[in-house]
């Protein structure tokens, strides 16, 4: 029985060889070619919706225009930059997703992005499992070292213990209201807070007073009032606040509402800078206090060419730059200086390379990439004004460096992190000589925890 | 600061004795000195400022308070050549100008060709300080009362004897007796009998400060009576803050009835669970920020349009939605949820992306910003107060339209017993589509309320959806009274729970307590009677 079988025709079968070997030749050319012509992938890992879009969304532009402008320079070891951008939409675990997908489908070489915490702590087992690089620009409650972030924003000691001293020096503050948000950075912030006043300052138990709030709350009523009796007790009082995001605005108005002026009781703010002052009314607002490594108003060349470049990128006259935005110029010069260093974009040679490296800042000053993954960072205070910008009040004398592992909490007190060969170790105990691993870390979350 | 105000003080006095008499035109010499007053102020220590800032205060410039005020809000500069301007208006990157001794405009100027004098916050305070003292004499009645106010616990006993003219000379009651409870705080302080007794009943938290102070001092006579004020200050607080937080309850409690309201109406007659409905109230909100954005510098009037062009544009949507997706998914409860939760993914996704994802500014007009003083202790924020009278006239127009209007008796007959009332004629079909934009519509007014109050930005409706469904499972579903008493209950209750167990924690306990009650009463606070309903 004859059996419809389709015969390949012998001359359709040398033709389909031909072709195909054709292709091979033409494409292992086209390879070869391809491999200098082959963009640099840059990943942003930045919300573009949800509640912390007013902070993120500005970030993932600024990264967009310092590729531009190295791009326009001429790119990165002959190749140009490209942008890969995803919404991780303050979803925490949409962060770890997003960050996968950028490392294992889009194989970018550097990721800049995250803002809170808990989107960090997401995206750190992704980033240590598929050995990526990222650099994060926020300021943060310090207690990690990751071989694989480098923290291009405060820890505690460049942000956080600085303010409050402040406080204390400067304007004589004795009472303090350490209002944040529920995650781990407030609650973090404010243990190594508590532990500074009670330890170094011998500020008594019922002098300082702690609340959260969840993330985009609105009805601040209560908590505001409490705030005014707490500071009518008769001693200065200042307000520590933690909260992030646009829970932010309501907060500030009602202050306002209830007539809490900052020469009664000042709020000093660690998560509110000019972007989430813009587009408010920051009359009520004037003379509460922010603290950060950057501030719009500095007086320097660098800052001025930074915000002409910014200002002409968004076609916005009005457009602001902010201390996380700074963060990002540092960690992208670095990462740009360390792969020319490495002659390539190999994430274990430039690991390796960036530690030392040292770009300028755009306050007159260096930073420098610490063996910890921390940079050196002055610590400016400023004051709100009625337009929307800082007026600096004070700044140490030089940078500090940042110190991973807090001196205040005694989980950390003996830790260092030291990425160096032959250490390269995250949480290494001084104590006791051995690279925590599990130990000290888990000491650390036990003190933590209590 | 006592000092340097007592001083100021006395020389202010006799100063103003001595310039009531005559007015001398600005000779040259006098802008010599001028220029030198300010010249003193641009130096590097911040002590020397304040010296400067003193002789500024003590010269007879008419000026000198424009430039303590410029100084304070940053706007005193120099140029590169030397010259002191004030700045105008210092947004932007250009800043329009003005010479500061001449007050003549000078066009605009970068700010890289400025540079500031700066102050600490010490000086901040020194110079509000100084303002306040210059403003005791202002003609400006309201100038008078803040900087009185200001004086509350820095008088000294260089001061009291002016003080005591000064109140004898003062016109406004108000101010008078701020500068006597002022006078009054400083004899307290100073063990006098007269001080406590003139503090009885003050409700001023500076007040309080010094009657401690006073309970804790030798004369025993004294302290027993400060003592005895502070307790019967403590009731009068207690009260106070009681009634405080009764009103914050209330404020959140419209809040919340406002949200539930339209779902309440929608629920009860149509047996739909809209999960769209967060999103109607985020478009209500949105449609206040488009008429801001219609009409700039008339933020009010644009509030008052947004109340019936929210309505509109709500109940638009509320009628497309019921047209175009529930009329086909009638007595299928759980399609329908689905249904209309997509639908809010979609309106939420469409605002993103035709606006943008970030919050929208929607500004307070001046009538409701700040607050209502009752007394030292009780205030209460007047933006939260419109939106309680709002919340009532809402309820109050919904219950006139359910009780007077045909519409009303037709929702509550079809509610009743649909079948029985399509019987008697009544178009059910369309009491739905009406009954539906009637509660989207209202969803509409809730987020004109909550632009007020709250962020506007896509999720909005996120917010708030949860709460509106807690109101309307406690309060009976298809009941207005049940909505009212249910809502605002919830916000006292919420409210009063808060300053003890804190925001996150007084939700839960408010939550486990409704999934407790309904245990009980399933049907809520009002449950719906009839057999029908039952059934």
């Amino acid at each position: 029985m004859t059996t419809l079988q389709r015969k390949t025709h012998p001359r359709t079968l040398s033709r389909f060889a031909t072709a195909l070997v054709t292709a091979a030749v033409m494409g292992a050319s086209v390879q070869a070619v391809a491999q200098d012509d082959d963009p640099i992938k840059v990943g942003i890992l930045h919300s573009l919706s949800g509640t912390m879009a007013i902070s993120e969304s500005t970030l993932k532009d600024t990264v967009e225009m310092l590729i531009e402008q190295q791009n326009e320079a001429g790119g990165l070891l002959g190749r140009q930059l490209e942008a890969v951008v995803v919404d991780p939409a303050s979803n925490w675990p949409l962060f770890a997703e997003r960050a996968r997908e950028l490392l294992a489908q889009e194989e970018v070489d550097v990721i800049f992005g995250n803002w809170t915490s808990v989107s960090r702590k997401a995206v750190l087992p992704v980033v240590e499992e598929l050995n990526g690089l990222l650099f994060y620009p926020v300021q943060y409650e310090g207690e990690e070292s990751s071989e694989n972030v480098f923290y291009t924003g405060a820890a505690p000691n460049q942000q956080a213990i600085p303010a409050v001293e402040y406080l204390i020096n400067e304007v004589g503050i004795e009472r303090f209201a350490l209002i944040g948000t529920d995650y781990v950075y407030p609650r973090t912030t404010n243990r190594i807070l508590e532990a500074f006043l009670k330890d170094e300052h011998g500020v008594a138990e019922e002098d300082i007073m702690v609340n959260y709030t969840p993330f985009g709350h609105s009805d601040w009523q209560n908590i505001v009032s409490e705030i005014r009796r707490f500071g009518e007790e008769g001693k200065p009082t200042a307000v520590v606040s933690t909260i992030n995001g646009d829970a932010n605005v309501p907060f500030y108005r009602e202050l306002a509402n209830q007539g809490i002026d900052a020469a009664d009781i000042p709020v000093i703010a660690f998560s509110v800078g000019e972007q989430e002052l813009s587009g408010i009314d920051t009359g009520p607002l004037v003379g509460h206090l922010a603290a950060w490594n950057y501030f719009m108003s500095v007086d320097t060349d660098a800052n001025y060419d930074f915000i002409d470049a910014w200002i002409e990128h968004t076609g916005d006259e009005m457009a602001v730059t902010n201390d996380p935005m700074e963060a990002h110029y540092i960690g992208f010069n670095m990462w740009a200086e360390a792969v020319r260093k490495a002659g390539t974009t190999d994430v274990d040679t430039v690991k390796d390379a960036i530690i030392g490296v040292t770009v300028p800042n755009l306050s007159g000053g260096y930073a420098a990439m610490m063996p910890n993954h921390h940079i050196t960072k002055p610590v400016l205070i400023g004051e709100v004004q009625d337009n929307g910008q800082f007026d600096i009040v004070w700044q140490t004398p030089s940078t500090v460096a940042g110190d991973a592992w807090s001196d205040f909490l005694p989980g950390s007190r003996d830790l260092i992190a030291d990425w160096r060969a032959p250490m390269r170790c995250g949480n290494f105990n001084v104590a006791n000589g051995s690279c925590g691993g599990s130990t000290a870390a888990e000491e650390a979350e036990a003190a933590l925890a209590e | 600061m006592r000092r340097f105000l007592s001083g100021v003080l006395c020389l202010l006095l006799l100063s103003m004795a001595t310039l009531s008499q005559a007015q001398t035109p600005t000779t040259p010499s006098d802008d010599d000195a001028a220029l030198a007053l300010l010249e003193a102020l641009d130096v590097e220590n911040f002590r020397a400022k304040g010296d400067a800032i003193t002789a500024i205060l003590q010269s007879d410039d008419e000026r000198a308070r424009d430039w303590l005020q410029a100084l304070l809000d940053g706007r005193l500069q120099r140029t590169s050549e030397g010259r002191f301007v004030v700045v105008l208006n210092n947004t932007g990157r250009d800043w329009p100008v003005a010479d500061a001794l001449t007050e003549e405009p000078l066009g605009e100027m970068s700010r890289r060709d400025l540079d500031r004098i700066g102050i600490n916050n010490a000086l901040r305070n020194q110079l509000r300080s100084a303002i306040a003292v210059v403003d005791l004499y202002s003609p400006n009645v309201e100038r008078r009362r803040t900087s009185a106010e200001r004086l509350l616990g820095e008088v000294d006993e260089t001061l009291a004897e002016p003080l005591e003219a000064l109140i004898a000379e003062e016109e406004d009651s108000q101010v008078q007796r701020r500068l006597a409870q002022a006078l009054a705080i400083y004899q307290t302080e100073a063990g006098q009998m007269e001080g406590v007794e003139a503090l009885r009943g003050s409700l001023h938290p500076r007040a309080r400060v010094a009657l401690n102070r006073a309970a804790n001092g030798d004369d025993p006579v004294v302290a027993d009576a400060a003592r005895e004020a502070l307790l019967s200050i403590e009731q009068n607080l207690k009260l106070n803050r009681g009634l405080e937080t009764l009103y914050f309850g209330l404020s959140l409690g419209s809040v919340l009835v406002l949200a539930a309201i339209g779902l309440a109406i929608t629920f009860g007659v149509m047996g739909v669970i809209n999960m769209a409905h967060g999103e109607l109230m985020m478009l209500g909100a949105y449609t206040t920020w488009m008429m801001q954005q219609l009409l700039p510098g008339q933020p009010g009037l644009a509030l008052i349009l947004s109340i019936p062009a929210g309505f509109m544009v709500a109940a638009l949507v509320g009628i497309a939605i019921e047209r175009g997706v529930i009329q086909f998914l009638k007595g299928r409860p759980l399609e329908t949820l689905l249904a209309t939760f997509g639908i809010s993914l979609i309106l939420q996704q469409l605002v993103r992306t035709v606006i943008s994802p970030l919050n929208r500014t929607v500004v307070t007009p001046e009538w409701m910003s700040g607050s209502l003083v009752i007394n030292d202790a009780l205030s209460l924020t007047l933006n939260r107060m419109y939106v309680l009278g709002f919340a009532l006239v809402v309820f109050a127009a919904l219950m006139l339209i359910m009780r007077r209007t045909r519409l009303g008796l037709e929702v509550r007959a079809v509610t009743q017993n649909r079948a029985m009332a399509r019987s008697m004629g009544i178009r059910a079909t369309r009491v739905d589509i009406m009954t539906f934009a009637l509660g989207s519509g209202v969803a509409g007014l809730a987020g004109v309320a909550l632009s007020q109050l709250t962020n506007v930005g896509p999720n909005l409706g996120q917010n708030y959806i949860i709460d509106s469904f807690m109101v309307v499972v406690f309060g009976g579903v298809g009941n207005l009274w049940g909505t009212l008493v249910a809502g605002l209950s919830l916000g006292v209750i919420n409210q009063v729970l808060e300053p003890w167990a804190g925001a996150v924690l007084a939700k839960i306990i408010v939550l486990v307590f409704i999934i407790l009650f309904i245990q009980k009463r399933p049907r809520g606070l009002f449950p719906q009677k009839g057999r029908a309903a039952e059934g």
